[in-house]
């Protein structure tokens, strides 16, 4: 039997390796994807507790997280194509269009 | 036994993601995080949660990551890529991350409140209990959820056509 414990710290794990990649990673291909990794470690967490405590809602939570997901990363690739056709690069730091 | 096969599971995903933050490639950072989803979706199995399982191998390996490796290959830029990080000093950011990991691992270890075993026995009619209580409990932020998933696809394909000069 495999306590809950484990599971979060997975969670743990992947959240700071993702939160990690979020923040210094340069491509910002690479960073939608440490993006996932985040969102993917909060499902754990939400799956984990709901087989723990008996109680349906978290898998239900995890479904929306999926769909939501799949929204994102629908929108931010489409924005990154629409940025790169204005602008070919795909470098977080030279990325300065909006003087952010 | 189990315990076995989570520490296989759970070592392989680490390894997956470590393998996305660090590849230099941006293809193999794909890659690298399909296995991360497939063992993610094993330790779902382990959980008894095998709908969920398979919801993740179709959304994510299906459709989320042959999207990131149509764009990546489509966009074909090729950068020396000779920098995988930011430039300039990343301590901070490292030091954040790092600080916020510890506290997090010290707050579950130092936390008797998690269970060690599962309360109930889900066992069989675990799709139709989901089922139900997505659409009697849940109908609202369904449909919300199907609204978004509409306005993505329209903008995504708003975003991505050619403007008109």
């Amino acid at each position: 039997m495999v306590p809950l414990s484990w599971y979060i710290v997975l969670g743990v794990i992947l959240f700071v390796i993702g939160a990690a990649g979020v923040l210094i990673r340069r491509n910002v291909l690479v960073v939608l994807m440490s993006l996932e990794l985040l969102l993917n470690s909060v499902n754990i967490n939400f799956i984990a507790f709901a087989h723990f405590h008996d109680d349906f809602r978290g898998r239900i939570f995890a479904i929306f997280i999926i769909a939501i997901t799949a929204a994102e990363v629908a929108i931010a690739l489409g924005i990154l194509v629409a940025l790169v056709r204005n602008k070919a690069t795909l470098k977080v730091d030279e990325i300065t269009i909006m003087r952010g | 036994m189990e315990q076995g096969f989570f520490l296989i599971f759970a070592v392989g995903a680490v390894a997956a993601a470590l393998g996305v933050v660090l590849a230099r490639n941006p293809i193999h950072s794909a890659v690298a995080l399909m296995a991360c989803f497939i063992n993610i979706s094993a330790i779902f199995v382990m959980l008894q949660a095998p709908l969920l399982a398979v919801i993740q191998i179709f959304v994510y390996v299906g459709a989320i990551l042959v999207l990131f490796l149509f764009v990546t290959m489509m966009l074909d830029i090729r950068d020396a890529s000779l920098r995988r990080f930011l430039p300039g000093s990343n301590f901070a950011a490292l030091g954040l991350v790092a600080l916020l990991g510890i506290e997090m691992l010290v707050l579950v270890m130092m936390g008797q409140r998690f269970p060690k075993t599962v309360a109930g026995t889900t066992t069989g009619g675990e799709i139709r209990e989901l089922g139900t209580t997505l659409f009697a409990d849940y109908l609202l932020p369904f449909e919300v959820a199907s609204v978004i998933l509409l306005v993505a696809l329209i903008g995504a394909i708003v975003l991505a056509q050619k403007e008109p000069r």
